[in-house]
């Protein structure tokens, strides 16, 4: 049965302006297991269905956090949500972030924007797992100070892995990182030949990351993009999410730089 | 096990010996101003500690940043091009320590030895072409809201 | 007991008789009939609905029915409509919501109970093309349920190709003119001085129940291998033929060409060879609610790769060119559907051809970008 799955808001965070992240808890049987990097089909009741990135699960085992901006109607209704409102969840669906290609290695993760949601979940299991590999560090793009999400969080993690975060455009106290996320590839620790690199933001952003990171060593097929096309059904029918021989929703979001730089480099594909 | 070898990493071995044989290392303390638009362009730096801040001078406002540099960053690159007049402004948001060279100096070896100079003019190009390239993408707002709206 | 019958002769009165055994058995049959000067699908309420002494001349752009000179019913090629029609309808409902006072929602998949198909007269080609959608929408890891229900035990009589059409190439993609399984029965047509009869095959067990209760006689040889020698006849009277290399390969490896731009400048993007395509499945969805707000309704409905809202991202639509648009759709059809469900997307039935209005021709244009990635200039190739 694919049609969407009762699961109420129990929790409701506003990250920034225009961004919350939401907590649910199924009001039946839970969904099958997500894993981070998958993806699911959340519907508004009624106007209609998105796909959310897992940006994160609950203690329970059973739940699921959402991290959504409002952009159009669908997101704008669930970013309006509050707890006690139910939405209807399809999913899992796509592939999940390969952090078996990390083991005994470097993690790095870099995220743009409200890209930083979908890593989250791989972070979170990284450094709960911190035996698995030898380092995890995070960087971490936003427009403004005030556009970062899990702030609170991003200081938590901070004392626990290099965390780096830069802005587009400071505000006034803002004392960190101004510039590009690429500058921060050089202040992170980690060993290019050994790394597996999470990639997750804008596809400019990813593909100027991807190819710095090619340059400075990490092997094409260890750089992770997490990848955005419409998906209206997110089980491989729709044919909306084609980029060329991917289907998005099946073999992807998630896919290696060694696969997607071709793919990428064909104008409107 | 960090990567980090910044701006140097443009040149050789010898020519990197070379080049820091120019050098003297200072230290500045935070909230420090190394330089301000519109000076000559004398000397400049290759920041080894701390977070040296590019702002421009605004009447009314306190210097917006326009990005800033860390370690293994070149700190300036007026100094190789006429009119040898700093663009910007610098200061220090942390304490910072930096090797320093004489832009006369380091110019005038280019001048002697072509090979050093062409090594070093690529190096500052190949800085000045990422920042120009990460202008350029912040240009572009990309994390803005979707242009074209969504659903 | 006795092994049934798999095999036998039947003048053209069986064929009512196949149509009542079939509706004996709850079937509504539907088959090709002459309907607004063309050759359409529709439920056969009589065998005599059939396109008896009826032929078609297509060409790129143009299709006409023709008056034959035999009383032949299966002379004739592809028409304007395929059995997606009714396997993977333009719209579907897939689920019903209710929000009730307290706030709670209730989501009910739509399981709706289609009719138990019989299709009466489906080519070699257009079987291929079943064959190409089981596997898009009932062969991955999810199924599409609406799809499952129409198809499971839809029974398939196939009628070999004995009369191709000038767009017809289904040998390029080997999957006709004879028929090679998938069918419940198969049909061979012969008209000669023997009279107007079919060789009948069974190929399955219900094919072969149905065919015990038909007014056949014992297959005779002169039947069989007439039947035979016109399928074989027609495999050499093929209208277009496809460059003769991989052509998932040639796609891949000519995204750039300039041919595209050529084919772009006559594309209008209108679709149509989506719509006529036996296998184009992709779809939209729409979410209607009533006047309350309580109760809503998710829609699937066909969507066209060549509409500006297909692929588009947060921001904007992807393929903002025809030019991209026309790729996509040819790309997809015949190179990267081998990626994605491990067969090509084409079964050479030559609809898009007929139903474009510029006269686009997917084997022209496949042949230019074989020329242009040979390195050769396509009209002296032609001309050679």
């Amino acid at each position: 049965m694919n049609v969407p799955q009762p699961y109420q808001v129990v929790g409701r965070d506003r990250e920034t302006a225009d961004t919350v992240t939401l907590t649910l808890e199924p009001v039946g049987d839970p969904l099958p297991a997500f894993r981070p990097g998958q993806f699911a089909m959340v519907y508004a009741f009624p106007r209609g269905e998105v796909p959310l990135s897992l940006s994160g699960t609950t203690p329970s085992g059973t739940g699921l956090t959402h991290t959504v901006r409002a952009v159009g109607p669908v997101t704008s209704a669930l970013a309006g949500l509050r707890p006690g409102h139910h939405v209807g969840v399809r999913g899992p669906f796509g592939t999940p972030w390969d952090l078996a290609a990390a083991r005994g290695g470097d993690l790095l993760l870099v995220a743009g924007g409200v890209g930083l949601a979908p890593l989250r979940p791989l972070l979170l299991r990284a450094l709960d797992e911190p035996r698995d590999h030898r380092g995890v560090a995070l960087v971490v793009g936003a427009r403004t100070p005030a556009d970062l999400l899990y702030r609170d969080q991003c200081d938590t993690w901070a004392q626990r892995a290099p965390v780096a975060v830069t802005v587009d455009r400071p505000e006034p106290g803002w004392t960190g990182n101004v510039g590009v996320v690429t500058t921060l590839l050089d202040r992170v620790p980690y060993q290019p030949r050994n790394t597996t690199a999470y990639l997750c933001g804008p596809e400019v952003m990813m593909r100027a990351t991807a190819r710095d990171l090619v340059h400075r060593g990490v092997p094409a097929s260890r750089v992770f993009l997490s990848l955005e096309r419409t998906m209206r059904c997110g089980t491989g029918h729709c044919g909306q999410c084609q980029l060329g021989p991917l289907l998005l929703c099946r073999d992807g979001p998630v896919v290696a730089w060694d696969r997607a730089e071709a793919l990428l480099a064909v104008r409107e594909l | 096990m960090t990567t980090s070898a910044g701006f140097l990493t443009g040149l050789t071995e010898p020519q990197r010996g070379q080049l820091l044989a120019l050098a003297e290392t200072v230290r500045f303390p935070s909230g420090a101003r190394i330089f301000d638009e519109g000076e000559l362009a004398e000397r400049f730096w290759i920041a080894e500690e701390g977070s040296v801040a590019l702002d421009v001078h605004v009447p009314g406002q306190s210097p917006p940043i326009v990005e800033t540099l860390g370690p293994g960053d070149l700190v300036g690159w007026s100094w190789l091009f006429p009119p040898y007049r700093w663009h910007l402004g610098a200061r220090t948001l942390s304490p910072v320590t930096a090797r320093q060279f004489d832009a006369a100096a380091v110019r005038d070896r280019c001048a002697r030895d072509p090979d050093f100079g062409h090594a070093l003019t690529c190096a500052v190009g190949s800085v000045i072409g990422r920042r120009l390239r990460g202008a350029r993408a912040r240009l572009l707002d990309l994390y803005g809201p979707p242009r074209g709206g969504g659903r | 007991m006795t092994e049934p019958t798999r095999q036998a002769v039947m003048g053209p009165d069986g064929l009512e008789a196949l149509r009542q055994a079939l509706v004996r058995r709850g079937r509504t049959v539907v088959g090709p009939t002459v309907r607004d000067d063309a050759i359409v699908l529709a439920e056969l309420t009589s065998a005599s609905e059939l396109p008896f002494g009826w032929g078609v001349e297509v060409e790129a752009g143009r299709y006409r029915l023709r008056r034959r000179s035999d009383r032949m019913a299966f002379a004739h090629s592809a028409g304007p409509q395929s059995w997606k029609k009714y396997l993977h309808p333009e719209r579907v409902r897939q689920w019903t919501a209710d929000r009730g006072p307290d706030g709670t929602l209730t989501v009910r998949e739509e399981v709706d109970r289609p009719p138990a198909y019989a299709f009466l007269g489906v080519r070699p080609c257009d079987l291929s093309a079943i064959a190409v959608q089981d596997r898009v929408l009932v062969g991955g890891p999810h199924r599409d349920e609406a799809y499952r229900r129409r198809r499971t035990g839809a029974f398939l009589v196939v009628v070999e190709c004995v009369e191709p059409g000038a767009t017809c190439f289904c040998v390029s993609m080997g999957t006709g003119p004879a028929v090679h399984g998938g069918h419940d029965l198969a049909l061979t047509e012969v008209d000669d001085e023997r009279g107007h009869r079919f060789w009948v095959r069974a190929g399955s067990e219900a094919g072969a129940e149905v065919l015990a209760e038909l007014p056949v006689r014992p297959a005779d040889p002169t039947t069989v291998a007439r039947a035979e020698e016109a399928v074989t006849r027609a495999a050499g009277r093929m209208g277009r033929t496809m460059p003769p290399v991989d052509l998932r390969d040639l796609m891949r490896d000519t995204l750039e060409a300039e041919r595209w731009n050529d084919v772009a400048a006559r594309c209008l993007t209108c679709g149509n060879c989506t719509m006529v395509c036996p296998t184009c499945y992709c779809t939209t969805t729409e979410d209607v609610t009533d006047l309350t707000g309580e109760h809503a309704e998710r829609w699937r409905r066909w969507d066209v790769c060549y509409d500006l809202d297909f692929t588009h991202m947060h921001g904007g639509t992807v393929r903002r060119s025809g030019l991209s648009r026309y790729r996509q759709w040819l790309t997809h059809k015949i190179g990267t559907w081998h990626d994605q469900f491990g067969s090509s997307g084409c079964v050479g039935c030559g609809r898009c051809i007929v139903w474009c209005p510029v006269a686009i021709d997917i084997t022209e244009e496949a042949h230019a970008l074989h020329a242009e990635a040979s390195g050769r200039d396509a009209e002296g190739a032609g001309a050679s």
